[in-house]
């Protein structure tokens, strides 16, 4: 049996991380999962009290919290598992094929966009979808019917300026994958006359299939978590209308001043994210 | 046989080629924006070429209030959280990736499951956590929550590229007396160099881009890095001079592509990322 001693002082060096993990992490969740049964507010009130799934009922019967429920739905599903996901793969497959300083080319440009702070990323796209912006002189050009985006289809501009943001993970992601496919495989599929999309459908894809699970694991924990960008970009509106769960959140505990009724629908936010991590998880489950 | 196959491939070539060009182009139009409007004397909102060359925007925000404060607040903010999470990651990841024991496995498991939390869920608590303990509007502070927030990922990552250390090099230190923290130092560390270089800039970058935290944490004007003070630009001075704004986004992204840059050529375009990282 090893000496308990020893044990322990070989253990010591883990402290000082588990230290600012408890105090800074798990000490949030654990009080996030306390305030979201209370009534605090943040006009300093002597003190709260209990008020059991009141905050919960009220999100569930708010107009606006479930309209932040759609529109977050919207945001992932359009930038993350249909935008970011496909774009990525389809960007990865095609530099497979590209010519050298294509590829160099392309992927500098994909990955400048992600290394870009976010509030910076946010402001880029701004520019790009307001009246007088470049896209709105592009579809001039073109005389395709420009139109105000932010104001009309805000949530869709969001979700584009998070496809921009957020692509180069899945191209990254899905280009190491498609590294790793002996050659001969798809050569042999080629010789034996399998067309493009059979051989996707049938070769590439069953053998990236972990990959697709952890890059959409990953992409929508990412997009869940999204604020700067909507924020500089509509600040949620106009209205409420590009209003994510986090800046639905953001706009309760500190415009309204209800930080119980915001951190109720944060700890919303973190049971999907857990559960979407524990997906993540055992998707990884061999390799831990 | 042979020759039609080659053909279509060349063919095949050109058409993701094509195909590439045209998604760089439009990935392209917003920093091709930000580069031409920062020296354009007459910026607006959309792609044109400049009206003559300037650096009349670099100039006007090339000032202590406007610049430097909120980019020494944020190497200060970056500096500090990203030394705290090298330092406890490396010290952390040495047992777990060297000594046997029960506690590794659910260890790493809790470790794995917080880097994919939402961060920006708990920043309420967070908050309401720090206004009860003073830490609110303190450097320290947001510095200690950034390096809490990126310990996981900085764990798991640190501990996989000590595994690649092959533990017959520690032993010649071992038998020399030396204790573990010694070997750490001394011969692992040293030898995970690239490793330890990628942690260091994948948080740093992180955090140097990070909104919503500073945002939270700090109240103070002159405290806020550049992350937060951007949005001075919009709100506060009336008219937006988007040239000024154009200058200081370039200022301001220029350290982490750089950074990028350094360590991705180091380790090839992959960034051997391993599918494991949040974007």
């Amino acid at each position: 049996m090893s000496d308990p001693r020893r044990s322990l002082a070989r253990a010591l060096p883990v402290a000082p991380a588990v230290v600012l993990l408890l105090l800074f992490l798990a000490g949030p969740i654990a009080y996030c999962a306390y305030i979201a049964f209370t009534d605090l507010q943040l006009t300093g009130q002597a003190h709260s009290s209990f008020v059991g799934f009141a905050n919960f009922r009220t999100a569930f019967g708010d107009e606006a919290f479930l309209n932040a429920v759609w529109l977050t739905l919207v945001f992932t599903v359009v930038s993350s598992l249909v935008g970011q996901n496909t774009l990525g793969l389809a960007l990865a497959a095609l530099m497979q094929r590209a010519s050298k300083p294509v590829r160099t080319l392309t992927g500098g440009v994909v990955i400048t966009a992600w290394v870009l702070p976010e509030v910076v990323a946010g402001f880029l796209l701004y520019a790009f979808f307001r009246k007088e912006g470049t896209l709105n002189a592009i579809l001039d050009a073109l005389h395709l019917p420009s139109q105000n985006w932010l104001y009309t289809l805000p949530i869709l501009a969001v979700s584009f300026a998070n496809v921009w943001r957020g692509t180069a993970f899945s191209m990254l992601v899905y280009s190491a994958a498609l590294n790793e496919i002996p050659k001969e495989i798809t050569e042999a599929a080629e010789v034996d006359g399998a067309g493009g999309p059979s051989r996707l459908w049938h070769i590439t894809l069953p053998m990236i299939r972990r990959s697709i699970g952890t890059n959409l694991m990953l992409n929508t924990l990412q997009t869940l978590s999204v604020f700067g960008l909507i924020w500089v970009m509509t600040r949620g509106g106009p209205g409420n209308k590009s209003q994510t769960l986090p800046l639905f959140m953001y706009e309760q505990a500190f415009q309204n001043s209800m930080i119980g009724y915001g951190t109720a629908v944060a700890l919303l936010l973190l049971l999907v994210g857990s559960v979407f991590s524990v997906m993540y998880m055992r998707l990884l489950r061999t390799e831990v | 046989m042979a020759s039609t196959l080659a053909s279509r491939r060349t063919g095949r070539r050109l058409a993701a080629d094509t195909g590439l060009l045209v998604a760089a182009t439009a990935f392209a139009l917003p920093l091709v924006w930000v580069i031409l409007s920062s020296v354009d004397p007459q910026a607006d909102l959309r792609v044109k070429a400049p009206d003559g060359l300037t650096l009349d925007n670099f100039d006007a925000v090339l000032k202590p209030d406007i610049t430097f404060t909120p980019l020494l607040n944020s190497l200060i903010l970056c500096g500090g959280g990203t030394l705290l999470t090298v330092v406890c990651a490396a010290l952390a990841a040495y047992p777990l990736s060297r000594f046997r024991s029960r506690l590794n496995r659910p260890f790493l498991l809790t470790i794995l499951f917080a880097t994919s939390l939402p961060i920006t869920a708990i920043m309420v608590p967070v908050y309401a956590l720090f206004v009860q303990v003073d830490l609110i509007d303190t450097m320290q502070g947001t510095i200690l929550f950034f390096a809490a927030s990126q310990l996981p990922f900085a764990i798991w990552l640190m501990k996989n590229f000590m595994d690649g250390v092959p533990k017959e090099l520690e032993e010649a230190a071992w038998t020399d007396g030396a204790s573990p923290m010694q070997s750490l130092v001394r011969v692992v560390l040293p030898l995970m160099g690239p490793g330890v270089a990628v942690v260091t800039v994948f948080s740093f970058v992180m955090m140097w881009g990070n909104f919503f935290v500073p945002f939270m944490l700090l109240l103070t004007p002159d405290q806020m890095p550049a992350s937060v003070s951007i949005n001075e630009f919009f709100g506060n001075r009336g008219m937006v001079a988007y040239g000024q704004l154009a200058a200081f986004s370039v200022i301001y992204s220029t350290p982490v592509i750089l950074l990028y840059v350094l360590v991705a050529r180091r380790l090839g375009s992959g960034f051997a990322l391993g599918g494991a990282v949040k974007g």
